[in-house]
């Protein structure tokens, strides 16, 4: 990555004499998440203020309340952002509600390329309608869930000894999720150092879209469809297909033979939390937090390991990241526009990656030196090779919910059956696209 | 001219102002200073309450500004009625109000009682036993969601000191049978001593010369407590359980905190299902005929409540 060090610095440098005769200097403030890519964000936006004048605020909500908090602003048509790094689901919303500023003329004019971007990520983080060239977002934040381990425990000659003995196979890196689901049981209740550890820690909350995101991670794999034709709502038959059964059993197999007590309403933090403690031998969550849990002191550097969400009966990722959008009712969108331009720089870019954010720019991931520059980079683009995103409808919220209280009703509270469950999910996905004209 | 409060306020008015309203009704002037309340009230709880009965027999989405706004007449209202989740909400919130109140008012009054007794350090453990209500709910709820943790929780140790079982085999927050009792548990533990205090000032509002009439007529303790003390008490412990109810109807807060509604919708109170078709899905119309079901249920609930209340205290 050292090339592309030296190169951010002269671009930089370029990019400081571009913006050298902005007219007016602006307070941007800037909305995310509050997580450990915002702080890589802020890092690097000192850059912008120093070649631009504009000071920059930035205004970073917990997860859980980010959706809800964000949405309300935009619906409120608030001020408080002139940028938002928003979900990739309310792409949709903030297009035909007219949150989001549309960016083609702009990208036009700027010489801004989509195809100097990874295709998945334009795709779902940038379109609306889907997959056409109305852009609404820059693609900033490329994410999907993946997996991590404690290489160290997986290394050690006594587990590999009694993980044959007990399997037949050597202990090593899944490469099927059923492979995931036997190591997982294999670690549950054994008893390591004295300590009786646990199998996963998987996604399993009810507020927000845990447990959406955690089961689509099986969903996706077994070559669950949202719809039989893309676009025609027609859902019988793809959400409740015996692939789709299948994999939410298997879920819900893996809740209850091979997890953590007491992780009834898990998500991010939770899982970071079972894995530093030292109480699961694996755990799943977004990219984003790789560079910090391998800078761990205690579990991070050689005692761990990533691994892409493995395959089924296809490849597999539920996509996270986010796109980077301008938000309609600021009053300094000229200036937005400026850090957009900014932004899109591949020697910014560049840093970008480097500081701990996850490029979606051809450049950096295309570099020769990308897969080798972090442990967990090779596993990123393989897992946005195969990325598969929720729905993104204006009525996303919605779709979302009715989604999350049939997951937890049968995955946790146990409640009917895994068939039951979709054939619920398909009457209320139903209900919403009639509500919406769409059916 | 005589020395009544009226003279002694019309004196102090200030000339100026003595000037301005001469010549007004006593009845001008008196809208004139129950306007401004008139006015709050309409425009702070009659509007809205109105609007939100007009949105309610539309299609309106707050998200949605742009969206053409259908008169739907009764189809909300139906399908809330209809709707099975919906019902199980309703027992939800039912189990919770039903068991927290009993609780509460048993132990409040028992503790009231116990208080009420002169005995040394009486005030100490009064300020100890009304800790809880003094904190916010959201700390109430966090806290205790580590004290449910099956595997380090001191709840769970407790339990399994007492009964022998393994502290992380039961888990209070994710289990269907149990998670609707732990939120039960963490209400009465905080909202207990509000019972309390209530039922205490019941108790210390009895004239001592009741009881020592009871003395002389040679009554029994348990007689003087069932025909002076409850009878007596009996009001407070209706206002507490109609503040308590009221609070408990609408209650997000904690139990948010607590299980966020989970296992599945086990305890998914209506105040939270009202809250996610609201400012989730943002269906409007649909959240306003559902909070009018609320309201109206609230409402003529409390108002049978009112009146049995004020014919206790009538007797």
């Amino acid at each position: 990555m050292r090339s592309l060090h030296l190169a951010s610095v002269s671009a930089l440098t370029m990019a400081a004499a571009s913006f050298g005769s902005a007219a007016q200097a602006e307070d941007l403030t800037l909305c995310w998440a509050a997580w450990d890519p915002a702080n890589a964000l802020v890092e690097l936006s000192k850059e912008f203020e120093a070649q631009s004048g504009h000071t920059m605020s930035f205004e970073f909500i917990p997860w859980p309340n980010f959706a809800d908090r964000m949405l309300n602003e935009l619906n409120s048509g608030g001020k408080l952002c002139d940028l938002l790094i928003g979900d990739s689901q309310w792409i949709g919303g903030g297009a035909e509600n007219g949150h989001y500023v549309k960016l083609n003329d702009f990208f036009d004019a700027e010489g801004i390329s989509m195809d100097d971007f990874a295709e998945a990520t334009v795709y779902a983080y940038s379109t609306w309608p889907k997959g056409t060239p109305n852009y609404y977002a820059l693609p900033a934040m490329g994410d999907a869930n993946g997996w991590f381990y404690r290489k160290d425990w997986f290394e050690r000659d006594d587990i590999k000894a009694a993980f044959k003995e007990a399997t037949g196979r050597d202990l090593a890196e899944p490469k099927t999720q059923k492979e995931l689901l036997e190591i997982a049981q294999f670690f549950q209740g054994r008893e390591i150092d004295g300590n009786t550890v646990y199998g996963a820690s998987i996604f399993t909350e009810r507020g927000s879209e845990g447990i959406t995101m955690g089961v689509t991670s099986a969903l996706y794999p077994w070559g669950f469809k949202y719809e039989n034709t893309p676009g025609s709502y027609d859902m019988e038959g793809a959400v409740n297909s015996p692939e789709a059964v299948e994999a939410l059993e298997f879920y819900k197999e893996f809740y209850e033979t091979a997890t953590p007590p007491g992780y009834t309403n898990s998500y991010m933090g939770e899982s970071l939390d079972a894995f530093k403690s030292g109480q699961v031998a694996m755990a799943m969550n977004w990219f984003a937090f790789f560079p910090g849990l391998y800078a761990d002191p205690n579990t991070g550097g050689d005692k761990i390991d990533f691994f892409v969400n493995p395959p089924q009966n296809q490849e597999g990722s539920t996509l996270g990241g986010q796109g980077i959008s301008v938000v309609a009712y600021s009053d300094k969108q000229d200036a937005a526009l400026e850090y957009i331009k900014w932004f899109s720089d591949p020697d910014v870019q560049a840093k970008w990656w480097s500081l701990g954010g996850y490029s979606a720019h051809n450049s950096v991931l295309n570099d020769p030196g990308f897969k080798d520059s972090a442990p967990f980079a090779g596993d990123f683009l393989e897992a946005m090779g195969g990325v598969q995103d929720f729905w993104q409808e204006p009525a996303y919220a919605e779709l979302l919910i009715a989604m999350q209280k049939r997951l937890h009703d049968y995955i946790v509270a146990d409640q009917g059956t895994a068939k039951e469950a979709l054939d619920a999910l398909v009457e209320d996905w139903t209900e919403v696209f009639e509500d919406e004209g769409k059916l | 001219m005589p020395d009544t409060p009226a003279t002694r306020a019309a004196q102090a008015t200030p000339a100026s102002v003595a000037r301005k309203i001469k010549g007004l009704s006593d009845r001008a002037i008196a809208w004139i200073f129950v306007g401004p309340t008139i006015f709050l009230l309409l425009a702070i709880n009659i509007f809205p309450l109105i609007w939100t009965i007009q949105l309610s027999f539309t299609n309106f989405k707050a998200n949605r500004a742009g969206r053409e706004i259908k008169n739907v007449g009764l189809r909300n209202y139906e399908r809330i009625l209809t709707d099975s989740d919906i019902w199980l909400n309703m027992q939800a919130t039912a189990h919770f109000l039903f068991w927290t109140i009993f609780f509460q008012v048993l132990i409040g009054f028992t503790l009231a009682y116990l208080i009420n007794k002169k005995f040394k350090g009486n005030d100490l453990w009064t300020t100890i036993i009304v800790l809880p209500m003094m904190l916010s709910p959201a700390v109430v709820g966090n806290f205790w969601k580590f004290l449910y943790q099956p595997q380090i929780g001191l709840f769970n140790y407790v339990v399994a000191f007492f009964s022998g079982k393994d502290p992380s085999s039961f888990e209070m927050l994710g289990s269907v049978q149990l998670a609707p009792w732990s939120i039960v548990i963490v209400d009465t533990w905080m909202w207990t001593p509000f019972v309390m205090l209530i039922c205490l000032a019941g108790l210390r509002s009895i004239p001592d010369y009741i009881y020592e009439a009871a003395e002389v007529d040679r009554a029994s303790k348990l007689r003087q407590f069932f025909t002076i003390t409850i009878p007596m008490v009996l009001p407070f412990l209706m206002l507490a359980v109609l503040f308590r109810g009221i609070e408990n109807f609408k209650m997000f807060d904690l139990v948010v905190q607590l299980t966020g509604g989970g296992p599945g919708s086990t305890t998914e109170l209506t105040s939270i299902n009202l809250k996610r078709e609201a400012f989730e899905k943002w269906r409007t119309g649909y959240a306003s005929a559902y909070a009018i079901i609320l309201f109206v249920t609230v409402f003529g609930l409390a108002s049978i409540y009112v009146k049995a209340l004020n014919k206790v205290k009538e007797r």
